[in-house]
């Protein structure tokens, strides 16, 4: 399942995954935080980044002022 | 030529290739497994009776997965809507939730790359294949089923034990060993040590083939 659907609105995967992420997180921290394994931590942020939810850097994920308004 | 490179399947100790696929739980790659292992298995086709009790098999041990930090995703050529539409089957029948991601492989790339088409079993489905990947992405362990010959969940099982066992343990574990039941010291390489080893206290039928008990964790 994708994690945002063609209405614009995003999956319970990927509120947990913002949610976790409003502070700076890694793959792994996002993963432990959000209960989620890492392969679809993984997926979920490629998504993410796609649509400006999510940003990263040096390896770290936060969420974007975009992104919150999706949570 | 063609045909061989076509077909042309990893071997144990490589790289498991990598990719990118639709799922029925989304588009994912080979990579975003890296820090788990992964048990990666084919199956011949959706609604099909030997597939669905595999499948139910599989989802009924995905917590001894899990513990084992190990993760599952299925294969086969059917769309990701027949994926759906048959995990929300077999829930609805039997009350078995399926966890994991299933691979819809339409155009067989996937297949092609991991050997699971056998022209000689099928020229369209995919076998039954498992390939059981570590936590680097290292093909660690591959098994190849008939169409007519379910897995034994038990067996994959103990094969990620066994594998475990043997990489954080530096052992080898003998037939029919299971987690718990002692393990083969590797042999000695040269005489010297081949002598000495008779007297390291370990459980010897002879030099080169001495078991001992490991720790309990």
């Amino acid at each position: 399942m994708p994690c945002i659907l063609p209405d614009g609105s995003i999956t319970e995967t990927a509120k947990k995954v913002l949610a976790v992420a409003m502070t700076e997180k890694s793959v792994e921290e996002i993963a432990k935080g959000s209960s989620l394994p890492l392969f679809r931590v993984r997926s979920s942020i490629r998504e993410l980044i796609d649509a400006e939810f999510i940003a990263e850097k040096n390896g770290k994920y936060l969420t974007t002022e975009k992104g919150k308004e999706k949570i | 030529m063609e045909s061989e490179e076509e077909f042309k399947m990893p071997l144990l100790g490589d790289e498991a290739p990598d990719f990118e696929a639709q799922t029925s739980q989304g588009k994912l790659r080979l990579s975003d497994f890296k820090g788990s292992w992964l048990v990666m298995f084919s199956h011949p086709g959706d609604f099909t009776p030997v597939c669905t009790t595999e499948f139910m098999a599989f989802a009924e041990l995905a917590g001894e997965f899990k513990k084992r930090n190990c993760e599952l995703l299925g294969l086969s050529v059917d769309s990701a809507p027949s994926h759906i539409a048959w995990v929300r089957n077999i829930e609805e029948k039997t009350g078995v939730k399926i966890p994991f991601p299933i691979i819809a492989d339409g155009n067989k790339e996937v297949a092609k790359k991991y050997g699971m088409i056998h022209p000689g079993q099928s020229a369209t489905e995919t076998i039954r294949a498992t390939f059981i990947i570590d936590a680097d992405g290292i093909l660690r362990l591959i098994l190849y089923y008939p169409l007519t010959t379910g897995r034994n969940m038990q067996e994959i099982l103990r094969c990620i034990d066994a594998l475990q066992t043997a990489d954080k343990h530096h052992v080898a574990t003998p037939a029919n060993w299971k987690k718990g039941e002692k393990v083969i010291v590797p042999f000695p390489l040269d005489q010297e040590s081949a002598e000495a080893r008779l007297k390291e206290g370990y459980e010897c039928i002879d030099w080169y083939l001495c078991k001992k008990e490991l720790k309990k964790e």
